[in-house]
């Protein structure tokens, strides 16, 4: 029943075999595989969907798919984009490296994590049959925008919805269970030596994170909830004709949304802050900083979700303190920008493919910033409101943020993971390819934003047609150039390239993680190490 | 706090239950709408509910007998009150999301839909006939939900409710420290109370929502008024049900002889839960039925 770990090093290998080792698995490296190749399998069909938009909006007219189709299309998208891609890969990359990182031989409730991981694709299967019953002709699939704001999804909603909810409810589940784990894990678990203030910063994202989800899925579940029986048992809380407001579903949404956006971004932020020192050779500009500035995001995000719904109608009073409040995030953001920049700054530089996605990342996720500060300028945000603009500043913050974060970190960890070094030159192709392609795809969204394209319609007026084409050559030749990717992981992973990884794999790489053979071995530290 | 007990990590075998639970919620949910959307019981939701009985029966007996067992070490509890800890918290966070919706009706959504703030032109467009006070006796579009009769009073069943959750919650605490002072058996009485106080809350409960529907016309479907009243007290009466059963298997458990004076976290966490469910009520109390 038990396993108290053997203190010899030769002893820690019997892995289990077979399937059972991965279905009842307790181990975190095994369980952070399964997290990261879901969420890669994800992001292949999330990506799919996208590419049907970005297909159907080529040219002007109606081309490949309904209009009742294409609403399918970015509700699904979405969804698995934020819930089956980018927060999986996340919590992957927590269950491979929070336990290294701290000294511990694996997560503080393994079962729990392995629970957590197996819910997910229970959850999404659900979600995906609705897709595919769609396509068969049996009903529609969630239809109403991965936001599913009421009525769209109470009054309106097709069948589906109703399993759309039990699915988020069971995502919610895993994240909870997930984020519990990692906070018990990060508690708990710490070496003899390794204060809160001398953790890596990828773990004190996490651990903010944790908090966050914590936080706000159980919001998420109560207004799925109120959805469930808004639709179905009669309650009105969404329904003005009983007393209830649409627009307090945004609210209660947003509530969870927002600190969602963060949930999606803050590991990254981690994952930067290995990197760039690692590849600067130099120590993390103004450490502390960087903690207490994920803190103060973390906090920010909790009093400024109204900044989604400006033009609902609030009192100037509420619209004026979601506006500033939102303004306030530009400053912890900002100190570490700056601090990543402070990093390089005289730095003995090389540029291998973790660095150049963290640099992009530096940069472009700036862009989004900024354009998610002109967006929180509450008049202008009337013009900008549901239009390509917003579409462009989150595609920014998610894709070239949120995961050029997890690609960066992929490559960085990849050796450390399977032993093997990934091949540079298909990860530098990989790079130039994808950091060129989606600007291609995402920059020409804020001309047509601007210039009043909405966002969520299969046709749109003659004047966007150029950059619309533009935008969908982009997509397309983004999502093939990910193939580069799943190429280069598939082939370090099978041992096919020539150099194996030290132990400490990168020069300027420091930390307990890099104290391990590469691969790891199966419990990751079996004595804890002292940290000094 | 993290530098005793790191010569001897605990990590548990492979286990089957994370997958019995996986296929245990999934078959449920699926089976749950299908029953929602035929109007009769579809027979996945009773296979469903059956895995998830067999799921926590299993697991806890599994963890019970490593528990029984002497495996689990300080760090391992440790790490087991971080977890109930939190999930307490996350649970608090799901009755935010039912407050916040009470709250916002209360003083936003019907103060608007009566015409306040800039919505004089709704309120006049729409359903100029709606009074904005609490509760809502008469709902915006009375034909669509017809709105109760009478408000539900504080003071009568539900003042006696408070006062059987408030016993219930000092019982478990005498029941704790007879446990941990080592006497057996005050601890079973006091524990066997606690569960009556649980059961005689339910039965008065039930009671309440008899009476709500067959004679004040209070129904899930009467309009906000409605709709908060039900989501709020039904979730805390689902988790007082939860409570009183996870203090029922406590009570067997230390009719058995489980726990020791210094090792029983098992008991502390059932009243770690059974405290917050208090805790709840009192929320409701003063923001559902007094206010």
């Amino acid at each position: 029943m038990s396993a108290v770990i053997e203190e010899h090093h030769d002893h820690h290998d019997h892995k289990p075999t077979g399937i059972g080792r991965w279905l009842f698995s307790t181990n975190h490296k095994d369980i952070g595989t399964m997290y990261l190749w879901f969420s890669f399998l994800m992001f292949f069909i999330g990506g799919t969907l996208a590419l049907v938009i970005r297909a159907e909006l080529f040219e002007p007219g109606l081309q490949f798919v309904e209009p009742e189709f294409f609403n399918q299309m970015t509700t699904l998208h979405g969804l698995i984009m934020v819930f089956g891609v980018i927060m999986p890969a996340f919590v992957g990359l927590a269950n491979w490296m929070v336990p290294m990182m701290i000294g511990a031989p694996d997560m503080a409730l393994p079962r729990m994590n392995n629970w957590s991981f197996w819910l997910l694709p229970g959850a999404f299967g659900i979600l995906i049959a609705s897709l595919i019953m769609s396509i068969m002709g049996m009903g529609s699939a969630p239809n109403f925008g991965w936001t599913f704001y009421a009525p769209l999804s109470t009054t309106y909603g097709p069948a589906s919805t109703d399993y759309f909810i039990f699915s988020v409810h069971l995502m919610g589940i895993s994240s909870i269970m997930g984020s519990i784990n990692i906070i018990a894990t990060i508690m708990n678990m710490r070496a003899p030596g390794m204060t809160y203030m001398k953790m890596p910063i990828f773990v004190w994202t996490w651990f903010i994170t944790a908090y966050l989800l914590i936080a706000v899925m159980p919001v998420l579940a109560g207004a799925v909830t109120m959805m469930l029986t808004d639709r179905n048992f009669g309650t009105s809380f969404f329904n003005a004709a009983g007393g209830g407001d649409p627009v307090m579903f945004q609210h209660i949404f947003w509530f969870f949304g927002h600190p969602e956006v963060y949930i999606m971004i803050l590991p990254s932020f981690g994952i930067i802050s290995e990197i760039v020192p690692t590849f600067a050779r130099k120590k993390i500009f103004g450490y502390s900083s960087m903690v207490y500035a994920t803190a103060s995001i973390a906090f920010l995000s909790f009093i400024v979700w109204a900044h989604h719904m400006f033009t609902t109608g609030m009192p100037v009073a509420g619209e004026l303190f979601f506006m500033y409040a939102t303004m306030l995030i530009a400053v912890p953001t900002g100190v570490k920008v700056f601090n990543w920049v402070s990093t390089m700054w005289k730095g003995s530089m090389t540029f291998e493919t973790p660095m150049l996605f963290a640099i992009a990342f530096i940069f472009l996720f700036t862009i989004g910033g900024f354009t998610g500060l002109m967006l929180c300028i509450t008049p202008a945000d009337f013009q900008y409101h549901d239009t390509y603009f917003v579409v462009a500043h989150f595609h920014y913050v998610l894709v070239t943020g949120a995961a050029f974060g997890i690609m960066a970190g992929v490559y960085f960890w990849l050796p450390k993971w399977t032993g093997n070094m990934y091949d540079e030159t298909l990860g530098k192709w990989h790079f130039w390819t994808s950091v060129i392609s989606v600007n291609v795809l995402f920059f020409p969204m804020h001309f047509v934003g601007l210039a009043g394209m909405p966002r969520r319609i299969p046709d749109y007026s003659l004047q966007f047609a150029e950059f619309n084409a533009m935008a969908s050559v982009g997509a397309f030749a983004f999502g093939f150039c990910q193939l580069i990717f799943l190429y280069n992981v598939i082939k370090t992973a099978r041992g096919k390239t020539s150099v194996k990884a030290t132990g400490q794999v990168w020069e300027g790489a420091h930390g307990l993680e890099w104290t391990l053979p590469s691969p790891a071995p199966f419990h990751s530290f079996t004595t804890p190490p002292q940290v000094k | 706090m993290s530098t005793s007990n790191h010569d001897e990590y605990y990590i548990p075998e492979p286990s089957k239950w994370p997958l019995v639970g996986t296929i245990a919620l999934t078959t449920t949910v699926i089976g749950a709408v299908n029953t929602i959307h035929a109007g009769e019981l579809s027979m996945i939701l009773p296979v469903g509910l059956l895995l998830v009985a067999y799921l926590f029966f299993g697991w806890f007996s599994a963890v019970i007998d490593e528990s029984m067992a002497g495996q689990y070490n300080a760090q391992v509890d440790r790490s087991f009150r971080i977890g109930m800890l939190w999930f307490i918290f996350s649970e608090v966070m799901f009755f935010a999301a039912f407050f916040g919706a009470l709250f916002y009706a209360r003083v936003f959504a019907m103060e608007w839909l009566g015409g306040a703030s800039n919505n004089a032109s709704t309120h006049e467009y729409l359903w100029p006939a709606f009074e904005a006070v609490w509760p809502v006796l008469t709902n915006p579009d009375n034909s669509l939900f017809v709105a109760p009769e009478e408000k539900m009073g504080a003071w009568g069943l539900p003042a006696w409710n408070t006062a059987v959750l408030l016993t219930s919650s000092v019982t478990v605490t005498i029941a704790h420290h007879a446990l941990r002072a080592g006497h057996r058996k005050p601890l079973i009485i006091w524990l066997a109370a606690t569960v009556a106080l649980g059961v005689i809350f339910l039965i008065l409960q039930v009671e309440e929502y008899a009476h709500a529907y067959s004679e004040m016309g209070l129904t899930l479907d009467s309009g906000i008024y409605g709709s908060t009243f039900f989501m709020l007290t039904g979730f805390h009466g689902f988790h007082v049900t939860m409570g009183t059963t996870m203090l029922l298997v406590m009570l067997i458990r230390s009719m058995k002889g489980h726990f020791t004076a210094d090792k029983h976290f098992a008991f502390e966490a059932v009243a770690w839960y059974w405290h917050f469910v208090d805790v709840v009520w009192l929320g409701l109390f003063i923001f559902v039925y007094w206010l």
